[in-house]
């Protein structure tokens, strides 16, 4: 059984078809690295995969699960139940963090965990205290988000989307936001999280990242997949010319 | 007429001007969250219905309306109003009248928040409601206090309107003793508006105080 499986998705803004015929499965514990330059989908996509833009057609499916299904050339929605069942199945970790601001670090934590999945205070309480040791926040619990530097605050971020057990993790450029220096922190908790075979699909700018963490490598272009596979295969011995040609802009850069 | 008896009157006069003031608030404030989810209804019917209205509302003259809503019931439907509608009447003006500058400091608000709150909470699987409540409303209530402040001062002042109808607030008060047989002349206007500014200053200190409480965040 796949995690997330897409199927022949499309998307058009007006005129402008932003993906043309994407497919993609994640299974579970796979780590999926999602590259290309601007303006080719891949944000898009991201999207698409977690509900928060509509596919003009396609097919999505969570866990075997439809979330959408092509019917006559238009992606046709599930019930709003079923859709809420399925948002619990992932994460998604934003460019810009999202954090609520007015919550404490704690609160971002906990108030999802507890209105939506009814846990009680304590049960969230302790599952924040233990992602947040995990994430090496322990001590900036009280804080609120705006006394945390971008990096932190991004970890916080994936913090408060694995408090609510997703089975898989979207990423959307985590680091985009961020300096160098902050990069590098985020990256290495993003690295723990697939030692431990947490399912993750990430948009990144970082190939030497990609390269490193993922099992699974999407090369995407004028919204299509222009190749994909293992990272050796995608970064050492790239099949397309637009691969190579992207990636040496890359490397020169 | 002595000093005393004049601030004593001028005193009794305040005291339904705080009330015109004070019970405004309470309608208005929430009243204007009301007017604002008309305003956003999917249903075009009372989005268009609440745009007339917030468009009278800020386009004709306060103490024209509050004479509309004073004399209207008698003079356009030949209702008898209650004996306490003179009162009443310049509770509803000014609670309507505010309810449409408050409606549209909310939109302003709530349409300043950015939309990635929206998108975090609707991925983390809070419902529409919880959203927000818990999300965009407290967000939105810090972002427009310096508005609902200036419109807080403005009322102060306004509630002197209510004179046109005859509700003995503290301007008509004024009025009626500068015209007094053995009046202190101009002085009670001068003493009527130290009090206004006097209560407008404590006014401005507990919303400085409110704005406080709330920067506990950015």
């Amino acid at each position: 059984m796949s995690v997330l499986t897409m199927k022949n998705v499309k998307k058009s803004f007006g005129d402008v078809e932003v993906l043309r015929d994407i497919s993609l499965t994640v299974e579970h514990g796979q780590v999926l690295a999602i590259i290309g330059p601007s303006g080719s989908g891949k944000s898009t996509l991201l999207r698409c995969a977690t509900l928060l833009t509509e596919m003009t057609d396609g097919s999505l499916y969570y866990l075997d699960q439809p979330a959408a299904e092509s019917r006559d050339g238009k992606a046709l929605y599930a019930g709003k139940e079923q859709l809420k069942k399925l948002r619990s199945v992932f994460g998604l970790v934003f460019q810009n963090f999202n954090l609520f601001p007015h919550y404490s670090v704690l609160k971002n934590l906990t108030d999802a965990q507890i209105s939506v999945l009814g846990r009680s205070k304590d049960q969230a309480e302790e599952k924040a205290h233990a992602l947040l040791k995990k994430m090496g926040l322990d001590d900036k619990a009280d804080a609120y988000p705006f006394q945390l530097s971008g990096g932190q605050q991004q970890r916080v971020a994936i913090a408060r989307a694995l408090a609510m057990d997703p089975q898989i993790l979207f990423f959307d450029e985590p680091t985009s936001a961020l300096d160098p220096e902050l990069t590098g922190e985020v990256l290495k908790i993003i690295r723990e999280l697939a030692h431990e075979d947490m399912t993750m699909v990430i948009v990144t700018h970082e190939m030497a990242f990609a390269r490193d963490v993922a099992e699974h490598v999407v090369f995407m272009d004028g919204g299509v997949i222009v190749e994909q596979g293992p990272p050796e295969q995608v970064f050492g011995n790239p099949q397309q010319a637009r691969t190579r040609q992207f990636l040496q802009r890359y490397s020169q850069a | 007429m002595t000093i005393q008896t004049m601030v004593t009157l001028l005193c009794e006069g305040f005291l339904t001007t705080l009330a015109i003031f004070m019970l405004t608030l309470v309608g208005s404030l929430p009243l204007g969250l009301l007017v604002y989810f008309g305003k956003k209804s999917r249903f075009a019917p009372l989005r268009w219905v609440v745009n007339v209205y917030i468009s009278i509302m800020r386009g004709t003259p306060l103490i024209l309306q509050l004479m509309v809503v004073y004399f209207g019931p008698n003079l356009l439907f030949g209702l008898t109003p209650p004996s306490n509608w003179r009162f009443l009447a310049v509770i509803v003006g000014f609670i309507i009248n505010y309810a449409a500058y408050f409606a549209e400091i909310y939109r302003g608000g709530i349409e300043s928040i950015p939309v990635g709150q929206y998108e975090a909470a609707e991925v983390l699987g809070y419902t529409k409601s919880q959203t927000f409540v818990k999300i965009i409303l407290p967000q939105m209530v810090k972002r427009v206090m310096p508005s609902v402040t200036n419109e807080v001062i403005t009322l102060v002042k306004d509630t002197s309107l209510a004179y046109v109808i005859g509700v003995v607030e503290m301007f008509t008060r004024a009025k009626q003793i500068a015209v007094a047989p053995d009046s202190p002349g101009m002085l009670a206007f001068v003493v009527a508006g130290v009090i206004y500014y006097v209560f407008n200053f404590i006014v401005t200190v507990i919303m400085d105080q409110v704005e406080k409480k709330l920067s506990y965040y950015q």
